[in-house]
């Protein structure tokens, strides 16, 4: 194989004249696409980003995209309006961020915790049932949500579990199971079984070395996971709305749905109060990137 | 291995248990619960056998219109979604990443593309309520159509049955594009250079290249990024209810609404329950298609 995949740029001296006409065309035809794409992809969220930082009047009088008109008027107050409590119905934006907090970080370790335990027995330990229990854990992954809400809700009124900050938790971590048993099994199988045998063999236990071995060597699957469920779990809207029917313990996500509610058309709060939820997430991807899509590449049989 | 038999079971107890309570028990008790009329407090308050079924396909027009053109309901919706989605976010992941391969800047346009997918629906579904606006100073699609066609009037696009699936689904394809893009574009770069060069000498077309050797080369990954979709068109729920609430006057809803619409603001729990068996049941080829994936991938070891 001493063919070398040759670049168009590193032919096209050879070629005859019409031929390198053809090929520069088609190089624009590449750039042409990709940039309709780009534009296509970011101006909305670019939209939004502007108009977060204009006044009610400016966005009443132009559009967005004259932004760069009239730098001068960017403001931060719809922000600050967003955020201070008293101005919007409580709970204001304030709590509803950190209710998201507290709502993600438990329901984002404790499925990573029991799933990795799981995970582990699924792959190094023997047991009956073994890849059927597995199979049924991978149909679970695609099962519907909407299928579980009035029975688990009834289940939550019974045990007082409505509106709990234990409750919204332990739906989570029931719902991120399926896919961090499936994702961290994954991994676990790729790990070398011989140093499992001698540690076995030194007399070192199931529970040693899940500890000590498998969980240092799983480091980067369990940031990947990680990531996933935290930002899945963030962006969730639904469960929060059917288990947390407690308007003090809601999240960001529940904040805009009522902020929509209200203020449809006050697009100056909307934007901003979007552009809150969003932070989290983006600051997440832009530091973490490679994790991120590994993890929710690895998601893609999650819904 | 005379270990201790009890200790697997240890450590696979705590997820068997929550999945059983959150879902194996749940999903049985809702297909229970669909032969039922009754609250969400006493779901079965009143047997009332396939009652539900034959009225949400008989006599429910937001669920199924076929009796006058062009037909409607959620049903139909949901079939629109399932045409449209997975073939959208599939062939323009693939074409994406197979054009950024060639370019300089491909880490910047593929995170461009691959950005919605952290922005929750919620947010995303603000982020379109703005991109579809009538107002001309507010939507974007209507100052640019405005731009180039003279005596343009503004398209209420989330206001109009006709046009309102579409512009939802065209939302939904903007936030998951990005899935499909980075798993093809990992195939994409799999695929052994050699094949490629050998084709090339011979002279085959770029075209011919990418629709006779690569495509055929990638139908693995392509075939499980589309399944991908179509489960996740099955469970964009929060997208419709952000965005337009299932309106209007019904016109977007689609099936996994229509079991939060039925049950939490209708308050019929039988009757939303019996939707979620529809929905269920819709899932369960391409449930058994993954199961069957993972048997012969993972399982095999």
């Amino acid at each position: 194989m001493s063919v070398r995949t040759t670049t168009p740029a590193a032919t096209a001296p050879h070629g005859s004249p019409s031929e390198r006409l053809l090929k520069l065309t088609s190089r624009g035809v590449v750039h042409l696409i990709l940039l309709a794409f780009g534009v296509a992809w970011i101006v909305p969220s670019l939209g939004l980003l502007a108009t977060s930082f204009r006044s009610r009047a400016d966005i009443a009088a132009s559009g967005w995209w004259t932004t760069m008109n009239h730098l001068g008027a960017l403001t931060i107050n719809n922000y600050r309006t967003v955020l201070r409590s008293g101005d919007l119905p409580p709970p204001g934006f304030a709590e509803n961020f950190i209710n998201s907090f507290i709502i993600t970080i438990p329901s984002t370790l404790l499925p990573i915790a029991i799933a990795a335990l799981a995970a582990y027995a699924f792959v190094w330990m023997k047991f009956p049932f073994r890849n059927v229990l597995y199979l049924l854990v991978i149909a679970l992954l695609i099962v519907p949500l909407q299928t579980t809400w009035v029975p688990v809700l009834k289940i939550f009124n019974s045990l007082q579990l409505t509106g709990t900050w234990l409750g919204i938790w332990l739906a989570h971590t029931a719902y991120g199971t399926p896919f961090a048993i499936f994702l961290l099994r994954n991994f676990f199988a790729e790990l070398p079984g011989d140093i499992f045998e001698s540690a076995r063999v030194d007399g070192a236990s199931d529970f040693a070395i899940f500890l000590r071995i498998v969980l240092p060597l799983s480091l980067p699957a369990l940031a990947s996971l990680a990531i996933f469920q935290f930002v899945w779990v963030w962006n969730d809207l639904m469960n929060a709305l059917i288990y947390l029917q407690d308007a003090k313990k809601y999240p960001l996500t529940i904040g805009i749905q009522n902020l929509l509610g209200q203020y449809g058309n006050e697009w100056h709060l909307l934007a901003a109060g979007a552009f809150i939820t969003m932070s989290v997430p983006l600051i997440i991807f832009f530091a973490l990137q490679r994790y991120f899509v590994r993890g929710v590449t690895a998601g893609a049989v999650k819904g | 291995m005379a270990r201790r038999k009890w200790l697997p079971w240890l450590f696979v107890a705590p997820a068997l248990i929550l999945l059983s309570v959150f879902l194996v028990y749940p999903t049985i008790q809702t297909v229970w619960y669909s032969l039922h009329k009754g609250s969400i407090i006493n779901p079965t308050r009143l047997f009332v056998g396939l009652d539900n079924f034959v009225r949400l396909f008989t006599r429910d027009r937001l669920f199924l219109k076929i009796s006058s053109w062009p037909p409607g309901g959620a049903l139909i919706n949901t079939a629109l979604w399932l045409l449209l989605f997975p073939t959208l976010t599939v062939a323009y992941g693939l074409l994406v990443a197979v054009l950024a391969d060639k370019v300089r800047y491909e880490a910047l346009v593929k995170a461009i593309i691959f950005l919605p997918m952290v922005i929750s629906a919620t947010a995303a579904s603000v982020i379109f309520r703005f991109v579809y606006s009538p107002d001309p100073n507010i939507g974007v699609i209507n100052a640019f159509l405005s731009l180039i066609i003279p005596h343009f009037r503004p398209i209420a696009w989330l206001g109009r049955p006709d046009l309102v699936n579409l512009a939802i689904i065209l939302a939904g394809v903007w936030i998951w594009t990005g899935l499909a893009m980075v798993v093809l574009s990992a195939a994409y770069k799999a695929l052994p250079a050699e094949i490629t060069e050998a084709a090339r000498v011979d002279g085959a077309s770029p075209f011919t290249i990418f629709f006779r050797i690569h495509v055929p080369m990638m139908v693995g990954p392509i075939s499980f990024v589309f399944i991908t979709m179509v489960i996740n068109a099955l469970k964009l729920v929060d997208l419709v209810l952000v965005m337009t609430n299932g309106g209007p006057r019904g016109a977007s809803r689609i099936i996994d609404f229509t079991v939060y619409q039925e049950i939490f603001t209708n308050i019929r729990v039988g009757y939303g329950s019996a939707v979620a068996v529809v929905l269920f049941v819709l899932i369960i080829p391409f449930m058994s298609i993954q199961i069957r994936r993972v048997f012969r991938e993972d399982l095999a070891r």
